[in-house]
């Protein structure tokens, strides 16, 4: 893997963006929700690298304060998407029956719907605001996390030390949680890799959208969306958030190939 | 064939049952008051519980499940709540739109993908390879609404080649199809980039398999070979994908509506949530997952008639 320049690419500028997210309060040239109108809508010069927007805020320091909502919340949504699709999919594969069969079915359902469409019928639902946004992603990315987790507790649950550890008289639980769980764990967090970048994706969509977190909270999405009715005259607005979700996906990305690889040898170069 | 063609068409029937029974759920069951979010917190509660009966909300859940399946059958997919006008028409009217956008996405996408694809596969780890590869990543991390910002401000405004909103008047073609042009490429690049991968994986399998060494040692050209004999099924995963492909691109028709204000039914759907417009909501869903359960039962018959030897799960 780590001879992979792509994935090795995709790591720097994933752990790049990740400083800047952490280190934002200390990198950004101006708070970035205070408003001066007077210094409204300068375009990109020597004091704002990036120019303002129509209240006057710094656009780069809100880009940089946008990393930290972006990102904790394409985590928070792969986070929550991870732990219950992987519980509700190791219980329905190794319990099997009646219980494996209903589950599947719903996972099915969910998963016929675009991640999207999903996300928006639960914030139609719920409202808006930071926890729902991720809910509403961590809907749609949780019947895959279900699936695989299902699929290797079936696998596992024929295996001569599952076998055992019933003949011992332990309890189901107790064996998911001791025996199942940590042999794929390897396997779901790869897998969480792969989806940050979608779940970053869609909360850019829901923000663009309207639906993301409310103003005046710098978000990507949300910036690009202020920014397209000056498309024309200020363009800067809406292209430099743009740019950043682009740096960031393509990061994720990145290492996500590289994963890919490292799983699948037929594709490795 | 026949067989699992029949089985197939009617499974899909009781797992459209459960999407809608899904989708009333969402819409009815999980918190919210509709008549809360439309007419606000001030109004005394008579209107409120007028407003609740007026939209048939009082009566109990399975009747309103049964108002809402009901419906379906006549053809009546309800009035909305936004602008008290019946909302079939409202969405045959954006259908078109939606139609021509995940059209032209879909045959972007096979159209440069699946050449893409191959190519990449016959030369891989050649330049021409690594810069396919690096742009299909690239096409995959753009959000289609960014891509059609960006065509907007570089094509349509700087050079001044297409329009720039709007989706053109239906009953003329050629306004229909410069509309459509940016839109299609903004969903169809991320298409292409799925496809590519797809086509791209698949064909190497196939490059190196043995009935097609057979086809060698008879002396053909390589060309025929490749094409002939193994594209074919290299092409088969890409078929099989397709139903997931359209989902996706219709989610992505969702912004790129929005972007260059396509009276699609993204744009539809937007405003039903802008203004809690429930009933129209839950229609527009009901439609969506209408059309991708019909278009995932095609893909699977389509799959069937390619690879005779299916069997039904």
């Amino acid at each position: 893997m780590w001879k992979n320049k792509t994935t090795l690419i995709g790591m720097v500028l994933a752990l790049f963006v990740l400083l800047v997210g952490l280190l934002a309060p200390w990198l950004t040239p101006f708070d970035p929700i205070q408003q001066d109108i007077s210094k409204g809508d300068l375009p990109p010069g020597p004091v704002h690298v990036l120019g303002t927007d129509g209240y006057g805020r710094d656009i780069l320091s809100r880009i940089i304060f946008g990393t930290r909502i972006s990102l904790s919340i394409a985590v928070s949504a792969v986070g929550i998407a991870l732990t219950i699709g992987t519980l509700v999919g190791v219980f329905a594969g190794y319990k099997g029956g009646l219980v494996d069969a209903v589950t599947i079915r719903i996972l099915d359902i969910l998963m016929t719907f675009p991640t999207i469409i999903l996300g928006l019928m639960v914030l139609a639902v719920l409202g808006s605001g930071m926890f729902n946004l991720a809910v509403a992603i961590a809907v749609a990315i949780t019947p895959r996390f279900a699936r695989i987790a299902r699929g290797s507790a079936i696998a596992l649950r024929g295996r001569d030390y599952i076998q055992a550890a019933r003949a011992l008289g332990m309890s189901d639980l107790r064996i998911i949680f001791v025996h199942i769980i940590p042999n794929i764990a390897n396997e779901i967090l790869v897998v969480g890799t792969l989806w940050m970048a979608t779940a970053i994706l869609q909360e850019a969509n829901l923000a663009f959208i309207g639906l993301g977190v409310k103003p005046p909270t710098p978000s990507w999405g949300g910036m690009i969306r202020d920014g397209v009715n000056q498309l024309l005259n200020q363009p800067w607005l809406s292209i430099a958030p743009g740019a950043a979700i682009f740096i960031v996906v393509l990061a994720f990305n990145m290492i996500g190939d590289g994963l890919r690889d490292v799983m699948d040898p037929k594709t490795m170069e | 064939m026949i067989n699992y063609s029949i089985r197939r068409i009617l499974w899909a029937i009781p797992t459209m049952f459960s999407v809608l029974v899904f989708i009333f759920v969402v819409m009815r069951v999980l918190p919210g008051d509709p008549a809360y979010a439309i007419l606000g917190d001030d109004v005394p509660p008579e209107a409120l519980e007028q407003f609740r009966s007026s939209w048939g909300l009082n009566k109990p859940l399975w009747a309103q499940f049964g108002d809402y399946i009901g419906g379906l059958f006549s053809g009546d997919l309800g009035i909305s709540m936004a602008n008290r006008q019946p909302i079939l028409p409202q969405i045959l009217r954006a259908m078109p739109f939606t139609l021509d956008l995940t059209f032209a996405g879909m045959a972007i996408g096979l159209l440069f993908g699946i050449p893409l694809g191959v190519i990449t596969a016959r030369y891989r780890n050649t330049t021409v390879d690594y810069s396919a590869r690096m742009f299909s990543l690239a096409g995959l991390s753009t959000p289609s609404f960014y891509l059609g910002i960006l065509f907007i401000f570089f094509l349509a405004y700087k050079f001044k080649l297409f329009p720039i909103i709007g989706g053109g008047e239906l009953g003329d073609p050629w306004s229909r199809l410069s509309h459509l042009v940016l839109p299609a490429l903004s969903v169809g690049l991320t298409q292409m980039a799925y496809i590519t991968r797809v086509t791209r994986s698949s064909f190497l399998e196939i490059i190196n398999a043995e009935y097609l060494q057979t086809a060698r040692a008879k002396g053909l050209k390589e060309r025929v070979v490749l094409y002939k004999h193994g594209l074919r099924n290299a092409l088969v995963p890409v078929v099989s994908v397709v139903g997931v492909y359209v989902a996706i691109l219709i989610g992505g028709s969702i912004t790129v509506d929005i972007v260059f204000s396509r009276p699609g039914l993204g744009k539809l759907m937007v405003g039903a949530i802008n203004s809690h417009d429930y009933m129209m909501l839950q229609a527009i869903m009901t439609f969506f997952a209408a059309i991708i359960v019909l278009v995932n039962l095609l893909t699977d018959l389509a799959y069937a008639i390619i690879d005779p030897r299916i069997e039904y799960r």
